[in-house]
């Protein structure tokens, strides 16, 4: 890597002693941050050690509580809402910001179209796109709808668009996230393409390797505060993590105990399939902890959702406790003492307007209610015994879920259905978008469940997480159970050989 | 970390007063506001047999729209309320009048479970066609609107239907006209459906289950709530309150016609939000739709004593009312 000529290359943009608070909560703690001119910088940290909201001060989606932003060396106050483009910084979000209605020309120009005597001049702004595609090798279709393409072509039309707009700095938060191996090769040839032609790249990551592969210096944050900027060529994977959890990660997951191989088998679900799921069979037995992987549309949450009930079963038998539960009633099958914990708490979990006692119990509210009516008094003893047992700490007795912080609003949704005493919890990323600390006390929670003679079935795209915690692994691929691991076989790699279809076994 | 969340205690003793639902209290401030208004504009307003004739009158609004807080608070919306009014009171004085019991008293009451199960049937279609038929309710109850609207025409072929045995209207009448200890019987009638319908919705399993849906339906159904059930419901209950709504409306005039109730929709849609329900749906506050209906009552009230605005505009007023309400609601929301 070309660090000699980079560290000669002048400062473009940079933040000093930036600090910024949410509602009296301190998010960032004075953090300093420079991106050279065509340097490719990586920005890590734990989910909310403030990368993203530093990403967003910088782009001027938010404002900093204090510190300034300096362009090209001067101070200045960056436009909000997207009008910092025209200074030439360019944010491309997770999600993408694309009309899925219009086509891909008039993406590229929406806001600023061009015009020849106030009539849109569509044959410039299609040979434009053409060109700018053509630029960065992509077979786009220039007149093809949004809504047509690929993730990756879409995510190609995003980078389109910022070099059509001539963008000096990109700030691409996750990018990788959604792409195949493939696709993300073709996307780092690509920013490396535009880095050694001057531009600067943020690149936010959670994945070690692509980090290491890509870039050419690396920040870490942790808890919001700056904790060092380095060459990547002097750090390896295991010094980025150390500097990321601050703390040694053994210590992260309480001790596995394996049930008995003769425990009783509380959950059998044979040949289900759904709309994607083809013939899903597996078992779990009472008090194990069962790990549910694969890549991120492998059907796994469509699968737990197909065996508690929200969506209905094309096929396949499930059996709790022995006894066959109805196909597509979630009510029936919540009775039977299986219940499910999404990984969507906030659009499927919780209600964001409504206190912590109405969310606790609304799942449970038979078990506070005499023929209909609601014995408040018994709601307030649940709740202070969920907070006590699930440490919910809050400030304010009446916040509403929505104002919690994502470690207590999870914290308050396994409360919540674990207010229904299920038997056997599906719980779907028990740990997605919290912070470490919580991240533990869930862990232990769940090891504390089993022990107590509960089932859980884990899924989870972590993979140091299933690892961490199961006993025993499922790997999903396209909708098919590829592979069921058992002791040893549990590490990174065999999970990815059968999540990446490398390698394949029917299930025991 | 004790002494921290010692102080916070603290915080939040003193914060109590300032954390009232400012969304709750506005209507009643609305309505003291109007109070004081009348007094100054007329000093008759202020009496109490003024103040009980205008509660009176907002029964039939007042009824309705406890019935509408339910749908509202579900994530739903009834546009069909003002043409069920005309379509039941027909079908009530039609029963009546075909004579199949020979005894008043009996005739009577068969005529009230007879509306009752009408009101309770135009609801479920309502619900059913939004919920089963998945139409969009402000489209369902549209046509439901035109339908009921229009089967009132038919039966009354245009014109009048009024009630013709002049025994029962002399037992009926004092349903709208009599008092209980000198209070009017429609305010009694206002105050227990409030009372009820309050404890449905704050106090039972199917409230929390209607405020659930309303506030989100995946949540809801992620819980294991039959959202459709409850959706359903809700439109059942908003017809049995159309029923409660007619029974005190045929002793009042002993007739209908196709105009009857004509913009009463608009009107209870009206007092429920200015009575700060969520229009959106997911959050519900009967007594505050109570209070709604009576600001509307009020307002067409000092208007007719005032004489500074035609009383023709009084259809205008009350829809500026929902909109400064909406305004209002929407400020108090950013504020909160």
């Amino acid at each position: 890597m070309n660090t000699e000529v980079v560290d000669d290359a002048p400062v473009v943009l940079s933040a000093r002693r930036i600090s910024k608070s949410f509602s009296g909560v301190q998010v960032l703690f004075s953090v300093d941050f420079e991106l050279r001119q065509g340097e490719i910088h990586a920005l890590m940290g734990e989910n909310g050690a403030g990368k993203s909201t530093l990403v967003k001060i910088l782009s001027g989606f938010e404002q900093p509580t204090s510190g300034e932003i300096l362009l090209d060396g001067k101070s200045v106050k960056l436009p909000p809402n997207g009008a910092a483009e025209a200074l030439g910084i360019v944010i491309i979000h997770q999600e993408f910001n694309l009309a899925e209605h219009l086509t891909v020309t008039e993406s590229l120009f929406l806001g600023r179209e061009v015009t020849r005597f106030g009539v849109l001049d569509r044959k410039f702004m299609r040979a434009e796109t053409r060109r700018v595609l053509d630029l960065l090798g992509s077979h786009v279709d220039e007149n093809a709808v949004i809504g047509s393409l690929s993730i990756a072509e879409k995510q190609m039309v995003e980078i389109a668009k910022a070099i059509s707009r001539d963008a000096r700095v990109v700030f691409m938060d996750e990018p990788t996230a959604v792409l195949s191996r493939e696709e993300t090769n073709f996307l780092f040839r690509l920013v490396r393409k535009l880095r050694d032609k001057g531009t600067s790249f943020v690149f936010v990551s959670h994945k070690l390797d692509e980090v290491m592969e890509l870039t050419d210096r690396v920040t870490v944050l942790r808890d919001g505060q700056w904790i060092k900027t380095a060459p990547t060529s002097v750090l390896d994977g295991e010094a980025i993590a150390q500097l990321m959890v601050g703390r040694e990660l053994s210590s992260l997951y309480p001790a596995k105990s394996e049930p008995d191989v003769d425990e009783e088998v509380v959950l059998r679900v044979a040949s289900v399939s759904t709309g994607y799921v083809r013939d899903a069979s597996f078992e779990v037995r009472r008090g194990e902890i069962l790990g549910f992987s694969g890549m991120i549309g492998s059907g796994r949450t469509e699968l737990m959702e197909a065996i508690v009930g929200l969506r209905s079963r094309l096929a396949g038998e499930v059996l709790v406790r022995g006894q066959p539960v109805p196909s597509g009633d979630v009510h029936a099958i919540n009775k039977a003492g299986l219940a499910y914990m999404t990984k969507d708490r906030k659009a499927k979990g919780l209600l964001l307007n409504t206190g912590m006692m109405a969310n606790l119990t609304l799942q449970s509210l038979g078990r506070h209610s005499r023929i209909g009516y609601l014995d408040p008094g018994s709601e307030e003893a649940a709740l202070v015994k969920a907070r006590r047992r699930f440490d919910i700490r809050v400030r304010d007795d009446k916040i509403v879920a929505g104002r919690m912080s994502g470690g207590n609003q999870q914290k308050l949704l396994l409360a919540k259905v674990m207010e229904t005493d299920p038997g056997i919890i599906i719980i779907d990323e028990p740990t997605r978008g919290i912070d470490v600390g919580t991240k533990q006390q869930i862990y232990h929670f769940i090891s504390a469940l089993a022990r107590d003679g509960r089932s859980i079935i884990v899924v989870s795209s972590e993979m140091p997480e299933i690892i961490g915690l199961c006993s025993r692994v499922v790997v999903m691929r396209e909708g098919h159970i590829a592979g069921i691991l058992e002791g040893d076989e549990i590490s990174e790699q065999e999970i990815m050989r059968y999540a990446a279809g490398l390698k394949r076994k029917t299930a025991a | 970390m004790s002494v921290n969340q010692e102080g916070s205690q603290e915080a939040i003793r003193r914060r109590n007063w300032r954390d009232i639902d400012l969304r709750a209290v506005a209507p009643f401030v609305a309505l003291a506001l109007l109070l004081l208004v009348g007094a100054l504009v007329n000093p008759n307003f202020i009496s109490i047999n003024n103040l009980a004739n205008v509660a009176t009158r907002s029964a039939f609004i007042a009824i309705i729209a406890v019935g509408a807080t339910f749908v509202i608070s579900s994530g739903d919306l009834d546009l069909s309320v003002g043409a069920m009014v005309a379509f039941i009171a027909s079908l009530m004085i039609l029963f009546m009048n075909s004579g199949v019991i020979a005894d008043p008293v009996l005739m009577l009451l068969a005529a009230i479970l007879f509306t009752v199960v009408a009101g309770a049937l135009c609801g479920l279609t309502n619900g059913l066609i939004t919920t089963a038929g998945k139409i969009e309710p402000f489209i369902a109850t549209l046509g439901t609107m035109g339908i009921y609207r229009g089967l009132t025409t038919w039966l009354s072929q245009g014109g009048a239907i009024t009630l013709k045995e002049p025994q029962l209207q002399e037992i009926y009448r004092p349903a709208y006209f009599g008092t209980i200890f000198g209070v009017p019987v429609p305010i009694i009638v206002i105050l227990s459906v409030t009372a009820v319908a309050a404890f449905i919705l704050y106090r039972t399993r199917y409230g929390r289950h209607v405020v659930a849906v309303g506030s989100n339906r995946d949540v809801a159904r992620y819980s294991g709530i039959f959202v459709n059930r409850v959706r359903t419901v809700a439109f059942v209950i908003q017809g049995l309150c159309v029923a409660a709504a007619v029974l005190l409306y045929v002793p009042r005039l002993g007739s209908t016609s196709a105009t009857t109730g004509i913009l009463w929709e608009l009107q209870a849609i009206t007092a429920v939000v200015v009575g700060g329900t969520a229009l959106k749906g997911g959050a519900g506050r009967v007594w505050g739709t109570i209070c709604g209906a009576f600001i509307l009552e009020l307002v067409g009230n000092i208007m007719l004593l005032s004489n500074f605005i035609s009383e023709y505009l009084i259809g205008a007023i009350q829809g500026a009312i929902i909109i400064i309400a909406m305004l209002v609601q929407r400020s108090l929301v950013r504020k909160s």
